[in-house]
């Protein structure tokens, strides 16, 4: 199905089943603004028809950075009859434009046994861990999608002389708040887990917060930066965290502007 | 002040927790639904023990399950092709499962093993939890749900305060059991078949594959014929689904489940069907199992066949009667070639 005539769209549409409860609309198989765009622009179109009572049977959808997932109940719908119902929806976000999010300074300790791979980091990329430090700290990433574990953050794109493949050897267990970076993006582990990704730091910030109404601290769309701290600041920020008396609010730079706010979309 | 009866957990087993039908809505920022492996043993315990069909239960894994009741009289089912034991202080006796029994203060009911699948559901009356992001399923990484809300399995002394129940009225039985089922798992190939080379879903439908101990709530690793990658084995990160077979470099195929991460950068191979997802996780590590494909369709039809299967099974619970004769003891007891009770309208002329 062809989206349009816009020529240097990187837009190739396929409709994929993922089992016989869940369609994949995939908008092409990169990482590119112009794909996620229409991913979220169908988001935000399905979540408006069925807050007007349209697509009954659909449970939840999943954006992601070249697709978004549609989960359904095959007791409730049927996959033909939701797929006719979505056509048009998904004909009109191949057109999608970028929406902008909040604007996050987030504190990273870059120090010691917080940033057990950055030696290691430093030397297969040929340069010192304060260029390394320099270097992730210095560019503004974009989230473009959250998943993985509750509240974790793909951020990007990381400089290209930060890119390195995933360890060959994942790790049984990352520590919570360790800020991470493999291929193209950086990412911080909301939780403790096994996780492939290599570790630079250690950020204190509580990403997931199941009492908020909306738990996750970072949204697609959202902007972020990271700001070194040393240890002791580092600690101190935990210490302050863990006993509730540090509102993560402190770390928004600025709330999104202007109509393309997701703020204001539906 | 009347007494509020409690459940003791004594021991949870290899591995035990409350969940209900999951949390729906909140993938899109990592919560995967949680939630029971098999749906249909929750609804149908819970409707063994007079609860809501999506209420908490007790899902638990293997044996070794041992709960006490205090400050009262507590009811309670189990669904699952369990061992179970209810220790008075008369001694022991040995009860059939897919019933509800009611223990009298300090009497405990063990799960000595389980001889078909690895998993069961006890329903007890009067258990609640706490809702998290709209469910009590537990989901331990993240600290959701469970008794306290704080995402913890149940652990050796916890008690979980029941609310009040009508512990009375006689006991429910399904009687027979639901058959055992061993036909191949099936699924949908897909959504990066064209990650693999052209065999590859042949090799998958094509043989044995044994579950690997590495088998839990979040997902079971299988180990079989390699699956070979048309290119690159990773992917840009998209959505996972319960029932995802994602297969990594080495080849090896990984079944994910309702406690699985919500995005992943390995190629899906293709996905188990909605209605196959309980049984394939109680498969117990060293089992062996084989797949088949069918189409997305096909799994639909499947799912609805199978809900009316359900409530099919959960129409047919009895109460137990009076006249005390334990008949699924009876049924499933290892007598001659069996027993047919000679007033059962299964048995009354056609005539």
């Amino acid at each position: 199905m062809c989206p349009g005539s816009h020529a240097s769209s990187p837009v190739s549409l396929r409709v994929l089943d993922a089992g016989d409860a869940a369609l994949t609309i995939e908008f092409g198989s990169v990482i590119d603004p112009a794909l996620l765009a229409a991913v979220n622009a169908l988001d935000a179109a399905i979540a408006r028809v069925r807050q007007a009572g349209a697509l009954p049977g659909v449970i939840e959808t999943m954006p992601t950075f070249r697709s978004l997932t549609v989960f359904f109940d095959p007791l409730a719908t049927e996959r033909d009859t939701l797929l006719a119902a979505l056509q048009p929806l998904i004909d009109a976000a191949a057109h999608g434009i970028p929406v902008d999010g909040r604007h996050w300074r987030l504190p990273v300790c870059y120090e010691g046994e917080a940033a057990p791979d950055l030696a290691e980091v430093a030397g297969a990329l040929g340069m010192s861990e304060a260029e390394v430090v320099a270097l992730h700290s210095g560019t503004e990433y974009l989230v473009y999608m959250l998943g993985f574990l509750p509240g974790f953050p793909f951020m990007g794109d990381l400089p290209e002389r930060l890119r390195l493949p995933r360890r060959s050897q994942p790790r049984v267990r990352v520590p919570a708040g360790s800020v991470a970076i493999a291929t193209g993006l950086t990412a911080i582990y909301p939780w403790e887990s096994p996780g492939g990704w290599h570790l630079l730091g250690r950020c204190p910030v509580p990403l997931f917060d199941a009492r908020r109404a909306a738990p996750s601290l970072l949204a697609a769309g959202d902007k972020v930066r990271f700001t070194p701290v040393s240890t002791d600041e580092c600690r101190a920020l935990e210490a302050a965290v863990r006993s509730g008396q540090a509102d993560p609010m402190q770390w928004l730079d600025a709330s999104p502007t202007g109509a393309n706010s997701t703020e204001n979309a539906a | 002040m009347s007494a509020q009866a409690e459940l003791e957990i004594v021991s949870p087993g290899a591995f035990a927790s409350i969940q209900d039908g999951g949390r729906r809505g909140h993938r899109r920022i990592g919560v995967p639904w949680a939630g029971v492996l098999d749906r249909r043993l929750m609804r149908i315990a819970n409707a063994l023990a007079g609860r809501d069909e999506d209420a908490p239960v007790i899902e638990c894994f293997d044996g070794g399950l041992h709960l006490v009741a205090h400050g009262g009289a507590v009811k309670l089912a189990v669904a699952g092709d369990a061992a179970v034991e209810v220790e008075g202080a008369d001694g022991r006796r040995a009860l059939a499962p897919w019933r509800s029994v009611t223990l009298a203060e300090g009497e405990a009911l063990r799960i000595r093993r389980m001889a078909g699948g690895r998993i069961a559901m006890v329903a007890v009356a009067g258990l609640f939890a706490p809702q998290v992001l709209g469910s009590a399923s537990t989901y331990v990484r993240a600290g959701l749900g469970g008794a306290d809300g704080c995402g913890r399995a149940l652990a050796a002394g916890v008690r979980l305060a029941l609310a009040e129940a009508d512990a009375s009225g006689s006991d429910r039985v399904l009687t027979p059991p639901p058959p055992a089922d061993a036909s191949p798992i099936r699924l949908v190939p897909g959504p990066q078949a064209d990650h693999f080379s052209a065999a590859a879903l042949q090799v998958l439908v094509g043989g044995d594959y044994r579950v690997t101990a590495e088998a839990d709530r979040m997902g079971i690793r299988l180990e079989g014929a390699r699956l070979e990658h048309a290119g690159a084995a990773e992917i840009v990160s998209d959505a996972t689904v319960p029932g995802s077979i994602q297969v990594p470099g080495a080849g090896q195929p990984i079944v994910l489940l309702a406690d699985a991460q919500t995005a992943g950068g390995y190629p899906k191979i293709a996905t188990v069907i909605t209605a196959d997802l309980g049984r394939l996780a109680a498969l117990r590590p060293g089992q062996s199992l084989r797949f088949a494909t069918v189409t997305a369709a096909e799994g639909a039809r499947i799912a609805r066949a199978a809900e009316a299967e359900t409530r099919a099974l959960i129409a047919a619970i009895r109460p137990l009667p009076a006249d005390g004769i334990d008949l699924v003891a009876l049924y499933s007891g290892n007598l001659v070639d069996g027993v047919v009770h000679a007033l059962g309208t299964e048995w009354r002329p056609l005539y």
